[in-house]
């Protein structure tokens, strides 16, 4: 979709225009037609051992460990398009014996808020023309799709994905390895695994856990210079955890300046 | 458009240098005084400031792309690209701008640095100075400054040692900065894991390591204003965010508490300025005021005796651009001076891949260790095929996993994903430190701003376009500087050290570092700067411009502590001298 510039001219002025962030209009997205689940057994979620740094293994629980499967809704992706990308995800950033990985950190939940919200609609990105696809890799990227729109152009390249053998993904995946689409699908795995679980991945911090990151502690002062040469590992807290209080993440924000 | 009744002091831009010069002005003068900042308060947002997603990546600090960014190309005769995302360097917006989410370190320029065209000449003669260079001395000299570093330091509040105490050689400080005055207000902060074997490693070759220093109490401190500010808790969370506790020097907490007393004080906070109205000519003139379109949307022309121009350099440049004050730089033909001598630090690291875990979230912004052995002109370039040169160090400012996980070994020659990528990942996750560089770069004829001919912001003006590229003396230095460091991360008992890959052309998805600098730099006459010493624009007596945009050259210190220290030199002389008797002060 095309995003267009809110302009209110003043007083007949047609070069007065008010500053207001640019605004990507919601009619404009294309609406499912019926809402979309993911569904995932609640086993790929938790219950599953992670290796913190020192090598110490401990149980990972998910928070809905009662029941047998969960029932996602999607805001962006069709079931179709969400498996594709969980599959994708989960070769970038594989569930093995090193420890927990795309599948149980919920990085595909994460991706589908992002792209229904302000990051998908490129809201952080100067995004007027003219464009230029072939720029060189100094400028970044200098192309009109959207991160949303980047998505839904790329999965298409990758029908029946998650059908597919373990091996036949790498294959899939390292042709396309170089193409925009894969760097921006890596770079939000990425975020799926380490970012605060408020923005839905990284569920139970088992990013965290799985590199001895403790998260946003309030302090360190006590520690700063200890420990020299061991693996100092305090216990995780996510940001509502450490702050106390429920934050509203970026993705849920209304747009304001 | 709206008129608004004329007030005294007009000050564009709410960051450190437009609030400062508001807090000294109206504790000294009756002045009434109006400060224009384009963003908005975001100090409720700044309980928040711990999602690494929200600003590390999401950049939630920053100035707005979508509103404003510059275009950017590496020579003439090539198309500018916007910056569609801020990458290489990241100017922040709202009240305190840019100096909310800074590092926070805070060392002095290099003496040298201020003579930088006749100080090179003097030792390595004419023939040294490099291809195209723009090389020019300031006009105003360290000795002329340290007593306003000195300042500048107190009410900052800075952790550090000093190296140099009037003369006295100090040992465990910097013992090649230059002299200064007196001790830091507090000593310097603690010294993570990783940043004390940088300190054993660098002695053992003979170097000289000392604690940097750096804008974040190392306990708890009152400045000379009653502002007071808690030790430092080593959170992690410092660069791109906002500090939760005032720790760290902003703006907010060391400026706006005793702002907001002020009554003579008015800040709009949503006033995006778009032009200086003015009637100057080559041969002079005054500025009468500036028009903005204010939160409503409303376009409205605020009249002003004396105005401040103290944005970043992106935008002190792109206003006087967009109001026609001062002829444009032309190399073709070497007229003009503004956009002038764009510079930006040199920054770069390896990655020291070590035997044992460094928890690397521990941290504070400027804390570490670095050495000034290859800073400047400290050692002899006779022989070396660049001039100049910059400090390594290696800091520990805290790190988060989002933006830092993924770094292995070059030789295990793995791809950026997959399992066993995966598995080294997180093996060396904690273990891996980088050694990083920042040095100088110097001005050349080519690197300027203009305008961009083709992009434009929502508001309909050309966006400001930047023709920047890294020269021969940046790649050698480079090189040079690769080798050292790589020798002192094998010294620190680094396993394998991945060296950084030579320099090409200008990235600017790649960070640096965010200081951009030059374009409205500072001479002695009207034919070499566009303003003077005092930051007064030659053409207009009324109006003057702060902040790093006035540097001639890039030093390889961070630019804030001498933005400050200009920033009071200008405002003792606007209260003893301009307010007298308004007219040229130079």
């Amino acid at each position: 979709m095309k995003r267009s510039y809110r302009h209110v001219g003043i007083k007949g002025r047609p070069d007065s225009f008010a500053l207001l962030p640019p605004r990507f209009s919601c009619d404009k997205i294309p609406r499912m037609q019926r809402r979309q689940f993911l569904v995932l057994s609640a086993a790929s979620l938790g219950g599953v051992l992670v290796y913190s740094l020192d090598r110490r293994a401990s149980r990972v629980f998910a928070q809905e460990k009662t029941t047998q499967t969960l029932k996602i809704p999607l805001r962006f992706f069709t079931e179709e398009e969400a498996l594709i990308v969980a599959a994708a995800a989960s070769r970038i950033f594989p569930s093995d014996d090193s420890g927990v990985g795309a599948k149980e950190a919920g990085v595909v939940i994460y991706i589908d808020r992002q792209l229904a919200g302000p990051y998908g609609h490129d809201r952080y990105r100067y995004s007027q023309g003219p464009f230029d696809e072939k720029a060189a890799r100094e400028f970044g990227y200098q192309g009109q799709a959207t991160p949303s729109e980047t998505y839904r152009e790329g999965l298409k390249g990758l029908k029946g994905f998650d059908s597919l053998s373990s091996e036949e993904q790498d294959k899939k995946l390292q042709q396309i390895e170089n193409t925009h689409f894969f760097a921006v699908l890596r770079q939000n795995t990425m975020e799926g695994m380490f970012s605060d679980p408020v923005h839905g991945g990284n569920i139970d911090m088992v990013g965290w856990q799985l590199v001895g990151f403790p998260g946003p502690r309030m302090s360190n002062l006590d520690d700063v210079t200890k420990h020299y040469g061991e693996a100092f590992r305090p216990k995780p807290l996510s940001l509502e955890q450490s702050i106390g209080r429920k934050v509203r993440p970026n993705e849920d924000e209304e747009l304001k300046s | 458009m709206k008129t608004l009744p004329s007030t005294d002091v007009l000050i564009i831009g709410g960051g450190w240098t437009g609030l400062l010069m508001a807090k000294e002005l109206s504790a000294r003068t009756p002045a009434s005084i109006v400060i224009l900042e384009r963003g908005r308060d975001r100090r409720p947002d700044y309980i928040k400031g711990m999602d690494e997603l929200d600003y590390f990546v999401r950049m939630h600090m920053m100035q707005d792309p979508t509103r404003e960014t510059p275009t950017l190309r590496h020579r003439d005769g090539e198309r500018a690209l916007p910056i569609r995302q801020y990458g290489a360097f990241l100017p922040g917006s709202g009240i305190g701008g840019t100096g909310e989410h800074w590092g926070a370190v805070y060392p002095r320029l290099q003496p040298d640095c201020f003579e930088l065209h006749s100080a090179t000449v003097a030792r390595y003669g004419e023939r040294k100075l490099p291809e195209d260079s723009s090389m020019q001395d300031w006009g105003v000299t360290y000795d002329e400054l340290e007593s306003f570093y000195a300042r500048s330091e107190r009410e900052v509040g800075v952790s550090g040692k000093a190296g140099n105490l009037k003369g006295k050689i100090i040992e465990g400080g910097n013992v090649f900065e230059g002299w200064r005055s007196e001790e830091y207000p507090m000593p310097p902060t603690p010294t993570p894991y990783f940043s004390e074997l940088f300190r054993g490693g660098a002695k053992n070759l003979g170097y000289h390591p000392f604690n940097n220093a750096t804008a974040v109490t190392s306990q708890d401190y009152t400045n000379p204003e009653g502002v007071s500010r808690p030790a430092c808790a080593f959170c992690g969370f410092c660069e791109r965010t906002p500090c939760m506790i005032g720790a760290k020097a902003q703006p907010t907490s060391v400026l706006m508490p005793v702002l907001k007393n002020r009554k003579s004080v008015t800040l709009r906070t949503g006033a995006t300025v778009r032009r200086i109205v003015h009637d100057t000519t080559e041969k002079g003139g005054k500025a009468r005021g500036v028009t903005y379109i204010d939160e409503s949307g409303e376009e409205i022309f605020q009249p002003a005796d004396l105005i401040f121009l103290s944005t970043f350099t992106l935008g002190n440049n792109h206003l006087l651009f967009l109001s026609g004050i001062g002829a444009p730089f032309d190399p073709a033909t070497d007229k003009g001076t503004l956009g002038k001598n764009l510079t930006h630090q040199v920054a770069f690291g390896v990655q020291a891949f070590l035997p044992k875990p460094l928890n690397r979230f521990m941290g504070g912004g400027g804390t570490g260790v670095r050495i000034s052995d290859f800073d400047a002109d400290v050692f002899d370039h006779s022989n070396l095929s660049f001039i100049r040169g910059g400090m390594i160090g290696a800091m520990s400012v805290g790190t988060q996993p989002l933006s830092t996980f993924g770094n292995v070994p070059n030789s295990l020659k793995l791809p950026r994903w997959g399992a066993a990528w995966k598995k080294a990942a997180i093996e060396w996750y904690d273990n891996t430190g980088v050694v990083s560089f920042a040095g100088e770069q110097i001005p050349y004829r080519g690197n300027r701003f203009d305008l961009d001919p083709t992009y434009k912001n929502p508001l309909g003006d050309p966006l400001l376009r930047m023709t920047i590229n890294w020269q021969d003396n940046e790649r050698k230095m480079v090189d040079f500087m690769n080798a050292k460091m790589v020798e002192i991360a094998h010294a620190m008992g680094a396993k394998e050290v991945n060296a950084f890959a030579p320099y090409g052309d200008y990235d600017v998805t790649r960070y640096q570092s965010t200081h951009i600098q030059g374009g409205t730099m500072m001479a002695t006459s009207p034919d070499r700067g566009v303003v003077n010493t005092y930051g007064q624009h030659w053409d207009a007596s009324n109006l003057f411009v702060l902040g790093a945009s006035t540097f001639p050259n890039s030093g390889s210190s961070n630019p804030t502590p001498t933005i400050l220290a200009l920033t009071y030199r200008t405002a003792d002389a606007i209260v003893e001298k301009y307010l007298k008797r308004p007219g040229m002060l130079a």
